[in-house]
């Protein structure tokens, strides 16, 4: 069993939807973190305290799964598929490789 | 002159008044805190300067002709008060009721404000903020000014119910003139302005609790003086407000949270502000006319009620996004039929229907059918005229990437980077 990360940076308010189709499609694990990032999405000029400042990098959502390589294109595909809007800013998705697993309540390894 | 003055100026009331006029003021503070914090957080700042916006922008309106058009002598037959007081004139060598004309149209002054802010739940996280500049002018001088003036300036509305029924519309702080105009005007702009974007789509939680609960307790602090001080005196009434008002906070809060908990299974926080503020609305027509006991049944009803007009509001997928339609404009209803159903004789002299009073309890029904009808129907023609002038709604980017950043430039959270 070989075992693989998908890391999958998306807009925050499609988390919700991307939860429940992988919820409903048996993947349950998985870690949420608040980032911020850009991409093809253009900055945003604000001023503060009198001067301009570039705001490029604006809030998404990375969440972290780690599963079986046979499960990965599945996954992924769900999140695309949820997470899309078309327009730019949608987001990416990467995956790498897990060298090893260890579930700390049992002490169990995998992979 | 200023002898005779000094002698007929009641030094308590005007203290008290004086002081009131800081606390209503302040609610405007807190409904921004209450809205804020409701809100996304890349819409906060937007929606907290919606109500400070109004504070200054109806300040302004107000001593230039607002409180004339709603307190100065009846004209056009009633329908709004005259030009006498333009630039509040003369108003700092007369008395009005024992209280120095400033202070009076001062106190008035944060009605009128708080109320324009109440109804910027039915735009909130979509609006242009220069089509509300624009909204807010015309709003208060044509809807709120007549309405005060009908209920509290001796208008029309109010001979004409003493006419023909022997009773005068009752509204002892602002039932009617403040939280069904408002409410029920919110409703018009949120079918109005259409839904935010991605509404029933996603979730768009409240991004700070702590903060809406913050801004409840200022509004229910506040309320005290938004009700006791229209007793505009230190008198008895004004204490029969108090206790009204707090009575009926508490018990619109705990009615909405024991209501939700059977509903959710889960007592929230914010049921039971929003139960506390439907209680605090409902009893605002009634706080110097009822009993205290009575005050606690309007605050619970009022807290079932406005909790079950959300459920229907949501159901029926209308984005008006933060309720003040089914808390301000419901509540405000009920509080101003409840006025004509518990009016106490003993308290204030007015007879409601549990005493026998009949006819002010239709009174009230025709007061408020009035208002909520004119309040819709000139919000309606208000906003297509500065929709068509100026712009209602935010462009779709601005909207996505935030009112905070695209109208004001500035970031609620920064990171500093």
């Amino acid at each position: 069993m070989a075992l693989k990360k998908l890391e999958a940076v998306i807009r925050p308010e499609k988390l919700d939807q991307v939860k429940e189709a992988l919820e409903q499609a048996g993947y349950h694990a998985m870690t949420v973190i608040e980032v911020r990032g850009r991409g093809e999405q253009r900055g945003v000029e604000l001023q503060y305290r009198g001067s301009t400042v570039r705001i490029d990098l604006l809030p998404k959502v990375k969440i972290e799964i780690v599963a079986d390589e046979k499960d990965v294109e599945k996954i992924a595909e769900i999140i695309m598929r949820t997470a899309r809007t078309g327009k730019p800013g949608d987001g990416r998705i990467f995956i790498i490789p897990v060298e090893k697993a260890y579930r700390i309540r049992t002490g169990e390894q995998q992979a | 002159m200023l002898d005779e003055m000094a002698a007929a100026l009641d030094a308590a009331g005007t203290a008290w008044v004086l002081v009131s006029t800081a606390m209503v003021f302040f609610m405007s503070l807190g409904l921004g805190f209450f809205y804020g914090g409701l809100v996304r957080r890349k819409n906060v700042i937007n929606m907290i300067m919606l109500s400070f916006v109004a504070v200054a922008l109806v300040s302004l309106q107000w001593y230039l002709f607002g409180y004339s058009l709603a307190f100065g002598g009846n004209a056009l037959g009633g329908f709004v008060g005259d030009l006498r007081y333009i630039g509040l004139r003369g108003l700092g060598k007369e008395l009005v009721g024992g209280l120095p004309g400033y202070a009076f149209a001062a106190f008035q002054m944060a009605f009128a404000a708080i109320t324009l802010g109440i109804l910027t739940s039915g735009l909130a996280e979509r609006a242009k903020l220069s089509g509300f500049l624009l909204f807010g002018l015309l709003w208060t001088t044509l809807v709120y000014d007549p309405v005060a003036h009908w209920v509290w300036g001796g208008g029309w509305l109010h001979h004409w119910l003493k006419g023909l029924l022997g009773a005068e519309p009752l509204d002892f702080a602002g039932g009617t003139v403040v939280h069904i105009t408002s409410g029920f005007s919110a409703l018009v702009l949120a079918l109005l302005i259409g839904r935010r974007l991605g509404y029933g789509e996603y979730s768009m939680e409240p991004h700070n609790i702590p903060l809406v609960l913050i801004g409840g307790a200022i509004l229910w602090f506040g309320w005290f003086g938004f009700n006791a001080g229209s007793a505009l005196a230190a008198n008895q009434q004004a204490a029969v407000a108090l206790i009204n008002t707090h009575l009926a906070a508490s018990a619109g809060a705990l009615a909405w949270m024991l209501a939700s908990w059977a509903r959710t299974g889960r007592p929230g926080s914010l049921g039971f502000i929003s139960g506390a503020v439907a209680g605090l609305v409902a009893i605002t027509p009634a706080a110097g006319y009822v009993a205290p006991w009575a005050s606690i049944v309007i605050g619970l009803v009022a807290g079932l009620l406005c909790y079950q007009a959300l459920e229907y509001r949501v159901r029926k997928g209308i984005d008006e996004s933060l309720d003040a339609w089914a808390v301000h404009g419901t509540g405000g209803l009920w509080g101003a039929i409840a006025t004509g159903i518990f009016a106490d004789p003993a308290v204030a002299g007015y007879r409601g229907l549990i005493y026998g009073g009949f006819n002010q309890f239709a009174a009230q029904l025709i007061d408020a059918a009035i208002a909520v009808a004119y309040a819709m129907a000139v919000t309606y023609v208000i906003y297509r005229v500065v929709d068509a002038l100026v712009g209602m709604r935010a462009r779709e980017e601005e909207e996505y990437v935030g009112l905070d950043l695209a109208q004001h430039g500035e970031q609620a959270y920064s990171w500093g980077a």
